[in-house]
């Protein structure tokens, strides 16, 4: 098979993929939908008061299991995790193909960096899809999946081709590599914080949710930059600035991608400063959080395909 | 003051104490998360608006589109912003910031890994993690075997007659402090590296040469404390510049491969060496680095008078105008006897005629074409002021003509054309390409790269290292058995304390002689 073909087959693969994490979430929203409301206070919300929200279908369905001795809601999300394993076997398959199309690491272009940074958030939540966070979590998470492979396969589509010279380099497989794993991770913290939002806000009003407690989702989101933070201050900002040294002769340059890499990193150096200051920790935390990933979808949206840097990545 | 209940106010004192307060706020959480959100705001106009360092024909362009919001702009330092003054207010404070943060830390910090971990509470059983375990062994040696415990476990130990007190995880408080001072060094050598660093552009062409002296460059910027007596005295021939074109598929028409191909000599009287010059691989002689920047072709035209007299001759470097490298430039050919000849020419590697016009269709030389018209006159060469070698001052020159037609005239290589009104003939001979390299020294690199390292590294124990203190206590109860508490208390989030003072107290069992007569454990 040559390149053209196995190109056209990470395509289908990865659109697969796709096409799956849409059954996916379908069955995670059936299971939000189905699953009774009492169930849904937990624990984490028990010293709450307020009043059980009204669902006249959850009184109807709390009671009722299957043969198998499971809820309604549990067995949507079981199909929901079983369909997202398969969705996202596709996806490494798809970026599989495309590696061997292209015989190089996967993320050349913004179509490569997309589908492995998604294979990357996949595989982080799968790992923890069966635990309650995981699973309120599957809905957001598996509809931004689907978001950004659909982008992957539509406008950032570019059939396999060689690299231009200054990205043929092994630094673009550490430096873009580092920066694909960021990516993913800082794309399950941001989901992260956003239900932490929610999760405060229903809790503050006395609402139940099906969120698990703000404070889980606070500390997951925490650790979670805690990891992608060091990464992303090594990849994108020093080794970037290393390859900057040799290819361009200068190790910084205020090319806009490299001062919104700095961006990215100053604001959640803001967000780590936020966890650590008293009275931070919660929505004003999680609010710098998304503030923080919003730079990092500027710099990777609006930054590759707007302005005309030195960064010769964008080009789709 | 004290009904304001607020200590963000200043309070109306002494200057002194005025001084105080703004420097308690400076150096607070709270300002230092305001500084980094401005800093990250203030980067922000610096990557939409075209800078003038970067890319000063896009800012010349601007200005040309929006005069009236350029001027603001300009003001504002809006076209350069990081040399701006305010933004290097915003980075100072945030440095000042960090300076007057850091150093009253390090100083606790200092004091607290010399002092002792403080003695055990007297209420053992109220921290957040406890075991209770009764055994065999008296309380000395369960102390002891506490401390080996401990020890061994890496924390520092305080022991009292009745209490073993034990903290861990300093590193992480160290890491912290490392890597704010680490920024300090990394900004300190981004600081010195712009003082002493230089940065020049130079264009040559196959089979020309360059020597590294200050007038052999088109451009160079260079820091305050930069010596041009520094430059390392190399030269270089450029024999040939490969520039490989993808022929076919998606990237058709970009480049795929440029390979500068010099003969070197280091230092002049030094043997010369044959070296390459490639994209990612710079040349590197001294700490200066040799980088190929763009590609460009230099036609080449014989300009003769109507005797054949060779009048000009040899090759020119052109600009290129577009991705497919249709490129402009000029001819300037004095005349020593009568008017001077100036022609004006674009350059198409591979020509192909669209709608009556010549265009460009692919990057490499396919179809060589050159495109010309010429003015006679005078070239201005003469009157002492600076030109351009890529433009033609034709203020003093007509246009030559045909039949009331500007004159044109498209070559093949080796084709010659004669020009109207006797001006003699131009022959298209053909065309070398040209590579324009970028001669840089930054100096510090190692420094900023080295203090970004240790950032780092301080990062990662400032974020993993957890910091907990740890109690033994052991007493005799009154069935003569030893009842030992354990108990943690966690002084960062995170990190399974829990199980951790399990792991500890189950170690401590282990230590004691055997049998330890089924222990019986309590968990708090
Ligand atoms: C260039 C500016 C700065 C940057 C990029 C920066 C970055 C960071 C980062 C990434 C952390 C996280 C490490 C951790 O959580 O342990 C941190 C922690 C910290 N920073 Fe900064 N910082 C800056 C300036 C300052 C200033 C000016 C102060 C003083 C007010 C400060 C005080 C602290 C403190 C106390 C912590 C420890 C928080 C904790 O206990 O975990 N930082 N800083």
């Amino acid at each position: 098979m040559d390149a053209a073909q196995l190109g056209e087959w990470s395509r289908i693969l990865v659109s697969g993929a796709m096409g799956a994490f849409i059954v996916a979430w379908f069955a995670y929203s059936a299971a939000l939908l189905r699953r009774p409301e009492r169930e849904l206070v937990t624990a984490g919300h028990s010293e709450l008061s307020g009043p059980p929200a009204e669902s006249p279908e959850a009184g109807e369905l709390s009671g009722r299991t299957t043969d198998d001795g499971r809820s309604p809601a549990e067995r949507s999300a079981a199909i929901g995790l079983s369909v997202s394993v398969v969705a996202t076997a596709l996806l490494a398959a798809g970026v599989l193909t495309r590696a061997l199309a292209i015989e190089r690491v996967p993320w050349g272009n913004m179509h490569e960096f997309s589908i492995t940074g998604s294979l990357v958030a996949a595989v982080v939540f799968l790992a923890f899809a069966r635990t309650r966070l995981g699973q309120a979590l599957a809905v957001w998470l598996v509809l931004t999946l689907v978001l950004v492979l659909g982008l992957a396969v539509t406008v950032l589509y570019v059939a396999p081709g060689p690299l231009v010279p200054a990205l043929q380099s092994y630094w673009l497989v550490i430096h873009v590599g580092m920066a694909v794993v960021a990516f993913g991770l800082f794309t399950v913290s941001a989901v992260l914080s956003g239900l932490q939002i929610a999760a405060e806000r229903a809790a503050r009003k006395g609402r139940a949710t099906s969120l698990p407690e703000s404070g889980t989702l606070d500390r997951l989101a925490y650790r979670l930059i805690a990891v992608a933070f060091p990464i992303w201050t090594i990849g994108p900002l020093i080794l970037g600035a290393v390859w900057a040294e040799v290819s361009w002769g200068r190790y910084w340059n205020w090319d806009p991608k490299e001062t919104w890499a700095l961006i990215t990193w100053l604001a959640y150096a803001a967000y780590l400063h936020a966890r650590a200051t008293a009275g931070w920790k919660g929505t004003k935390a999680s609010v710098i959080s998304l503030v923080g990933y919003g730079t990092v979808l500027f710099s990777y949206f609006a930054v590759n395909m707007i302005f005309n840097g030195l960064h010769s990545y964008g080009g789709v | 003051m004290a009904d304001r209940g607020s200590d963000t106010r200043p309070p109306a004192l002494s200057a002194g104490e005025l001084a105080r307060w703004v420097w308690r706020q400076l150096t607070s959480m709270r300002v230092a998360l305001m500084l980094l959100f401005l800093l990250a705001l203030a980067a922000i106009p610096g990557s939409v608006i075209p800078q003038r360092r970067a890319n000063p024909l896009d800012v010349a362009d601007f200005i040309e589109r929006n005069p009236e919001l350029a001027r603001w702009y300009d003001r504002f330092g809006l076209f350069d912003v990081f040399n701006a003054p305010w933004f290097a207010a915003i980075y100072i404070a945030l440095m000042v910031s960090l300076v007057g943060c850091i150093l009253p830390r390090s100083r606790d910090h200092w004091r607290a890994m010399r002092a002792q971990p403080p003695r055990a509470p007297r209420r053992l059983e109220r921290m957040p993690a406890y075991r209770r375990i009764v055994v065999d062994a008296p309380p000395d040696v369960v102390l002891a075997a506490a401390h080996a415990e401990l020890r061994q476990r890496r924390h520092r130990t305080n022991r009292a007659d009745d209490s073993v007190a034990a903290e861990a995880g300093h590193l992480r408080e160290t890491g912290n402090l490392v890597f704010h001072l680490s920024l300090v060094i990394v900004l300190l050598a981004v600081a010195l590296g712009s003082l002493f660093g230089y940065r020049g552009t130079v264009i040559v062409q196959e089979r020309t040469g360059f020597a590294n002296t200050l007038t052999q460059y088109d451009s160079l910027s260079a820091g305050t404390m930069f010596d041009a007596r520094n430059l390392p005295p190399f030269a270089l021939e450029l024999d040939e510049f490969v520039w490989e074109v993808h022929e076919s598929g998606p990237q058709r028409g970009t480049p795929a491969d440029f390979e500068a191909r010099v003969r070197f000599v280091p230092e002049p009287g030094e043997v010369e060496e044959r070296r390459s010059i490639r994209v990612n691989e710079p040349l590197e002689v001294d700490g200066t680095l040799i980088h190929i920047l763009n590609p460009g072709y230099a036609p080449a035209v014989t300009v003769r008078d109507a005797d054949g007299e060779i009048l000009a001759e040899g090759p020119v470097t052109f600009l290129p105008m577009d991705d497919n490298f249709t490129s402009e430039g000029v001819r300037k050919v004095p005349v020593g006897s009568g008017a001077d000849i100036g022609i004006e020419a674009i350059f198409f590697p591979t020509a192909a005629f669209e709608d009556g016009g010549a265009t460009s269709v692919f990057a490499g030389a396919r179809n060589p074409m050159l495109l010309f018209t010429a003015y006679a006159g005078d070239l201005g060469i003469n009157d002492g002021t600076a030109q351009s070698v890529f433009r033609l001052d034709t203020s003093e020159m007509e246009q030559l003509m045909v039949d009331g037609e500007p004159f044109r005239a498209a070559l093949a290589i080796g084709e010659t054309i004669e020009m109207p009104g006797g001006h003699g003939t131009v022959t298209f001979d053909g065309y070398v390409k040209w590579v324009q390299l970028q001669i840089s020294r930054n100096s510090g690199k190692e420094l900023a790269l080295g203090g970004a390292l240790l950032a780092v590294a301080g990062l990662v124990a400032s974020l993993y290292m957890r910091r907990r203190r740890v109690w033994v206590r052991a007493d005799e109860d009154e069935a003569g058995r030893t009842v030992v508490e354990v108990a943690g208390l966690a002084r960062s989030g995170g990190g399974d304390l829990d199980g951790q003072i399990g792991d500890i107290a189950d170690g401590l069992i282990a230590r004691l002689p055997a049998p330890a007569a089924d222990p019986v454990v309590r968990q708090g």
